[in-house]
């Protein structure tokens, strides 16, 4: 490419990046201004600056108290699906018959129903075994992540030979510790791909948390829903309650990048 | 394993058991729920299709079933297009390309509900500055009718997804052999003629890939419809997924729900199933 051009492509990549920030820039900004200043210019550097807002959101949204929720929620999903739907695709994989190609087939099915097709019964039967809090809430993510995640391992254990499990069984070791000593340690890269969907997919998550936590267990999005509503004339107040509440997932964005975008295309591609 | 030896069923006894409680038997039960007058505790008798023949009558359903079509149509067209088109702009050796990346996908970190929430504020509030300073009509007023509410949620699921798109393509763009483009190159091709006899081929199961990602998100989209527009106004842009948990949770009608939710899944079920069929091709044909 000649020099000019790809100055000029350089150039034109810079301003794209500008308008793609343009939305963080307005939050960030606004949420330092009074009411007053926002109204008088919305584009301009807050003048006075306050970081009050940042004070009264963090009250009014219990943000400790929900990131605490979300974290939480999101740690133990995210463990419980990395342990049974490895232990699951390796049952899966490591028994070539007719009936675990039809399990298999059955998990990866259960993806084509959307989750607004299962979340009335669903719902309701949790329900009358007082099952609606962050107990029912993580066994029903098991349940709907682990058709993908096994899907995944199930693809890599393909590349992993038998003469492992062998090995290791001639040693004397049994199902369980060939798994957990020899396998799974060697599963490391993939496990990294579905711990990141995952926890992108439930730290997100709104509709399901909102249908069965009680609002002592809210996560950061149903307590923004909350907050918001109760805020939506107040916008100083609502943008500076946005900014912390995205802030945990770009500081995560920022020093796992590299296992993010590796993750998420996997999850696409494969 | 064996079928018959414990541990292949000890293995898999966690996710089996959660599957069949979280997604088999609910589905099964709403399948059946939708055949009666349930109203979200008891159902007193069966109903036949009476639920399925009132979602012809059901204008809610009937608009949102459009409503959404366009904006799946009109989103997949833009974030193929912009997605494409990002990736090609990174991958070209400039001195930002890594940084650009970032910047690209990180809106694709943020939940549906709160990048609903930070538009609404740029749509009513940033638009209506820009517009009374640059005395531009069009920038005021937005999300109040269905024009604006419809681009509105266009404007988020791009900025949203593009960068999502993007990464997608750049996985593919990276496996073409640089040595067959310096080959063009040097045969004199130009890079519109590069474009479009060597990159497009070869990344034409990206294509088909990010086609039905885009199609089947824009179909389930729910958390951005609630948080940006909330389907309103009157419910001129509230789209399928929205309009079931509406039917269900603010107007009481369960059985109909449970209805609409199952014609929702044979049309997501139908997209998956085509690109699977698709796939299906493309490997015999390599």
């Amino acid at each position: 490419m000649h020099k000019t051009s790809k100055w000029l492509l350089g150039i034109v990549g810079l301003l794209i990046g500008l308008v793609w920030l343009f939305p963080f820039y307005l939050i960030l900004v606004n949420s330092f201004k009074t009411p007053k200043g926002i109204f008088a210019s919305v584009l301009r550097f807050p003048d006075p600056a306050t970081t009050a807002n940042y004070g009264d959101s963090f009250r009014a949204l219990n943000f400790l108290g929900s990131l605490t929720n979300s974290l939480i929620i999101t740690v133990a999903g995210v463990l419980l699906i990395i342990f049974a739907s490895s232990m699951g695709a390796y049952a899966l994989q490591r028994n070539h018959s007719k009936l675990s190609g039809g399990i298999l087939m059955l998990f990866i099915s259960a993806m084509l129903i959307p989750f607004q097709s299962v979340m009335i019964p669903l719902t309701a039967m949790f329900g009358k075994v007082h099952m609606l809090n962050m107990v029912g809430l993580v066994i029903m993510y098991l349940g709907f992540q682990c058709s993908l995640s096994i899907f995944l391992y199930q693809g890599t254990l393909n590349s992993i030979p038998m003469a492992m499990d062998e090995a290791a069984e001639i040693e004397g070791a049994t199902k369980w510790q060939t798994f957990f000593k020899v396998i799974f340690p060697m599963l490391s890269p993939i496990t990294v791909t579905v711990a990141i969907l995952n926890i992108i997919a439930i730290w997100n998550d709104y509709l399901l948390p909102s249908l069965v936590l009680p609002q002592s267990q809210y996560t950061i999005p149903l307590q923004m829903f909350n907050f918001f509503g109760e805020y939506t004339k107040q916008w100083h107040l609502a943008l500076a309650g946005l900014a912390l509440s995205i802030l945990p997932v770009i500081l995560f964005y920022l020093f796992a990048q590299r296992y993010i975008i590796k993750g998420v295309t996997d999850g696409a591609v494969k | 394993m064996k079928n018959r030896s414990l541990s292949f069923w000890l293995f898999l006894t966690p996710t089996l058991v959660a599957l069949a409680l979280v997604v088999i038997i609910p589905v099964i039960m709403g399948l059946f729920y939708s055949f009666t007058n349930w109203d979200g505790l008891a159902f007193t008798e069966m109903v036949g299709f009476k639920n399925y023949a009132a979602l012809f009558q059901d204008t809610d359903f009937i608009n949102a079933f459009w409503f959404t079509v366009r904006f799946v149509i009109t989103t997949v067209i833009l974030l193929n297009v912009i997605g494409l088109s990002l990736a090609l702009l990174v991958t070209q050796k400039i001195k930002t390309s890594n940084f650009l990346r970032t910047i690209f996908f990180m809106p694709n970190m943020i939940g549906g509900l709160i990048l609903g929430f930070i538009w609404q504020f740029i749509f009513t509030q940033a638009f209506t500055a820009l517009g009374n300073a640059l005395n531009i009509s069009w920038l005021q007023n937005w999300l109040t009718n269905e024009t604006t509410g419809f681009w509105g949620l266009v404007i988020v699921t791009v900025w949203q997804m593009s960068g999502y798109i993007m990464i997608i393509y750049i996985a593919y763009l990276q496996n073409i052999p640089q040595e067959v483009i310096e080959a063009a190159e040097i045969d004199g091709a130009s890079a519109w003629q590069r474009f479009t006899k060597i990159t497009f081929p070869m990344i034409a199961p990206a294509f088909t890939v990010c086609m039905f990602l885009t199609l089947s998100n824009g179909f389930k989209i729910y958390d951005q419809n609630l948080s940006l527009t909330n389907g309103g106004p009157y419910k001129s842009t509230q789209m399928l997924a929205l309009d079931i948990v509406n039917t269900a949770y603010n107007s009481g009608n369960f059985a109909l729900a449970e209805a609409k939710s199952m014609i929702f899944f044979l049309i997501v079920a139908a997209i998956s199933l085509l690109q699977v069929y698709y796939n299906r091709k493309r490997e015999v044909k390599l």
